[in-house]
C-alpha cells in the first residue's frame, strides 16, 4: 500500500468542492485527491497514496540530497584505491 | 521517469554503500518500520549488500499484517450480509480470518469489492442507494488522510448508506512498545518516509532523547534506503541518538499540517490491539463520537466473535523484529503465498512474502 511512486500533476480541478487532478505515473494517467497540497500547480511532482497526493516533491531538496551524494561517489573513487571497505562483505 | 529513475541509479548507490562498509566498526542491529521498505531491502539485496556487522530486522509497519484478528473476523461477517457491498484495498482479501478469508466470501457469492481510493466507496455508495456500503479503513498515519476525508465527504455530501470498519494504527506508540520491551535487540530506526510526509518528525523527537535511539526518516528507493541506513549508521558509530531527515524531498519537520488537520477532526486516539503483537496504549484512531454514524462497528451488531489463530504461525515475532521470516518452521513449507497461514505471507508489505517472492528460502546461516 506504501510505495509511493512520484507523479507529474497535469491538471487539476474539483469534483464536489474537493481538489482534484490527474497524474502522470511515466505514461500511466490516474486521478487523485489534492486537498491536501492546495499550493499545487500544473508540472509539480508529488506522491501519491490510495487515491491522495501526500505532498509536493521540494525540486531543491532533491537536488541538494543527489549533489551531496554525488560528492560522496566521487569522495569514495579517490579513497577506494588506498583504503578497501572495512565491512566482512563481499 | 523523474525523482525515480535517480534513485534506483546502482551508480549512485554503489558509493553511499562503500562509505557504510568504511563507517562501520562495531555490530549494529537496525530496524525499518515500514513494510514497503522491508520489500525494497530484500528486493534490492540490502541484506545480502550490507556489511555483516549490520543487521536489518523488519518491523511491524505492515498494516495488513497487524490489523486484529477479532477486526478481520468481523469484516468477514459483515461481508457476508445479503444488503452490504464490502469495499477494501485488494491486499486485505486474502488475510486468513479466523476460519475464512473475505476472498471466500466472494467467492460464495458476497458483493466484495476492490478501490483504489476509500473516495471510491462514495461513488458506489451513491449508485446503490438500495445497499450498505461498507470500507474496511485500516492503514498508518499514511493511509488516515484519505480515510478520514472519505468520511468527512459523506458527512458533507449527506451520504447515509455508507460507513467504516476503522482499524487505524501509529508508528510512535509501536516504536515505545518495541523499545520498553525487555527482549529488543534494535539500535536504530528507520522511520517511514511517507507516515513521516504526513505526520512530520516531531513525535520522534521525545523518543530519540528517551531511549538515546537514532531515528532516521529514509525513503523507498535503493538510494533513499542506503543513505538512510549511512545516517543511521554514522550516528551509532559516533554515539549520537538524533532525529535525522533524509528524505528531505518529501518530508518536512511539521508534516502536512492540511492532512492532520482533517486526521484531528474525524480521528480521535485508542488503545488498539496489534495482531500477533497484542494491545499498544494510545496507538490507534478511531472516529470520534461526532461521526459515530459512520461506524460500521456500530452500525452492524455481529454479535460475540471468538478467534482463533494459527498455531504455526510466528508472525508476532516476526513483526517484532525477533525472528526471521525464513526462521520460522512453516515458512515456504505449510505457509506460501498461495496458502498464507498469517497475514505476513499474504500483504504485499509483509515480511514473510518478501522473503518468499525474492528467494530468501532457507535461513542463513552465520555467512
Ligand atoms: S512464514 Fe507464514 S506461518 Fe511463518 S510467521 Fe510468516 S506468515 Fe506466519
Amino acid at each position: 500500500m506504501c510505495l509511493g511512486v512520484p507523479g507529474k500533476i497535469t491538471e487539476i480541478y474539483e469534483i464536489n468542492g474537493l481538489l482534484m487532478g490527474k497524474i502522470d505515473f511515466g505514461g500511466i494517467i490516474k486521478e487523485a485527491c489534492l486537498a491536501y497540497v492546495p499550493e499545487a500547480k500544473v508540472g509539480d511532482y508529488t506522491v501519491v497514496h490510495v487515491g491522495f497526493a501526500l505532498n509536493l516533491i521540494d525540486e531543491q531538496e532533491a537536488q541538494e540530497t543527489l549533489a551531496l551524494l554525488r560528492e560522496m561517489g566521487a569522495l569514495g573513487e579517490e579513497l577506494g584505491e588506498e583504503e578497501a571497505p572495512r565491512g566482512d562483505g563481499e | 521517469m523523474k525523482y525515480l529513475t535517480e534513485y534506483r541509479d546502482a551508480e549512485r548507490v554503489k558509493p553511499i554503500l562503500e562509505e557504510i562498509h568504511r563507517t562501520v566498526t562495531r555490530p549494529w542491529v537496525l530496524m525499518e518500520i515500514c513494510g514497503g521498505q522491508t520489500h525494497n531491502l530484500i528486493r534490492y539485496g540490502f541484506d545480502q549488500l550490507l556489511p555483516d556487522k549490520i543487521e536489518l530486522v523488519h518491523g511491524p509497519g505492515c498494516p495488513v499484517c497487524v490489523t486484529p484478528l477479532e477486526l478481520i473476523d468481523k469484516a468477514l461477517q459483515i461481508a457476508s450480509r445479503p444488503d452490504v457491498i464490502f469495499a477494501s484495498f485488494g491486499d486485505m482479501l486474502r488475510v486468513p480470518g479466523s476460519s475464512k478469508d473475505l476472498f471466500q466470501i466472494k467467492s460464495e457469492g458476497g458483493d466484495v469489492r476492490v478501490v483504489y481510493s476509500p473516495l471510491d466507496c462514495l461513488k458506489i455508495a451513491r449508485e446503490n442507494p438500495d445497499k450498505e456500503v461498507v470500507f474496511f479503513g485500516v492503514g498508518f498515519e499514511t493511509t488516515a488522510p484519505a480515510n478520514a476525508m472519505a468520511i468527512l465527504q459523506a458527512h458533507q455530501q449527506g451520504i447515509r448508506n455508507f460507513s467504516m470498519l476503522v482499524s487505524h494504527v501509529r508508528v510512535p506508540p509501536a516504536i515505545e512498545a518495541l523499545l520498553t520491551s525487555p527482549e529488543n535487540r534494535v539500535q536504530a530506526f528507520l522511520a517511514a518516509g511517507h507516515v513521516c510526509t504526513v505526520m512530520g518528525t516531531w513525535e520522534y523527537e521525545p523518543l530519540a532523547e528517551r531511549f538515546k535511539v537514532p531515528i532516521v526518516v529514509t525513503g523507498f528507493e535503493p538510494l533513499d534506503l542506503a543513505w538512510g541506513i549511512l545516517r543511521a549508521i554514522r550516528q551509532l558509530e559516533e554515539g549520537r541518538a538524533e532525529v535525522e531527515n533524509a528524505y528531505e524531498r518529501l518530508v518536512v519537520p511539521e508534516g502536512n499540517i492540511p492532512a492532520q488537520k482533517i486526521i484531528n477532526q474525524v480521528f480521535e486516539s485508542c488503545d488498539r490491539k496489534w495482531r500477533g503483537v497484542g494491545l499498544i496504549p494510545q496507538s490507534g484512531w478511531r472516529l470520534r463520537p461526532e461521526f459515530a454514524d459512520y461506524d460500521a462497528e456500530l452500525r452492524f451488531d455481529v454479535g460475540a466473535i471468538e478467534v482463533s489463530e494459527s498455531e504455526l504461525c510466528q508472525a508476532g515475532l516476526v513483526l517484532q523484529g525477533r525472528l526471521k521470516p525464513n526462521e520460522c518452521p512453516a515458512f515456504g513449507k505449510e505457509c506460501t503465498p498461495r496458502t498464507p497461514l498469517g497475514a505476513p505471507m499474504v500483504s504485499s508489505e509483509g515480511a514473510c512474502a518478501a522473503y518468499y517472492q525474492y528467494g530468501r528460502l532457507a535461513a542463513e546461516g552465520a555467512s
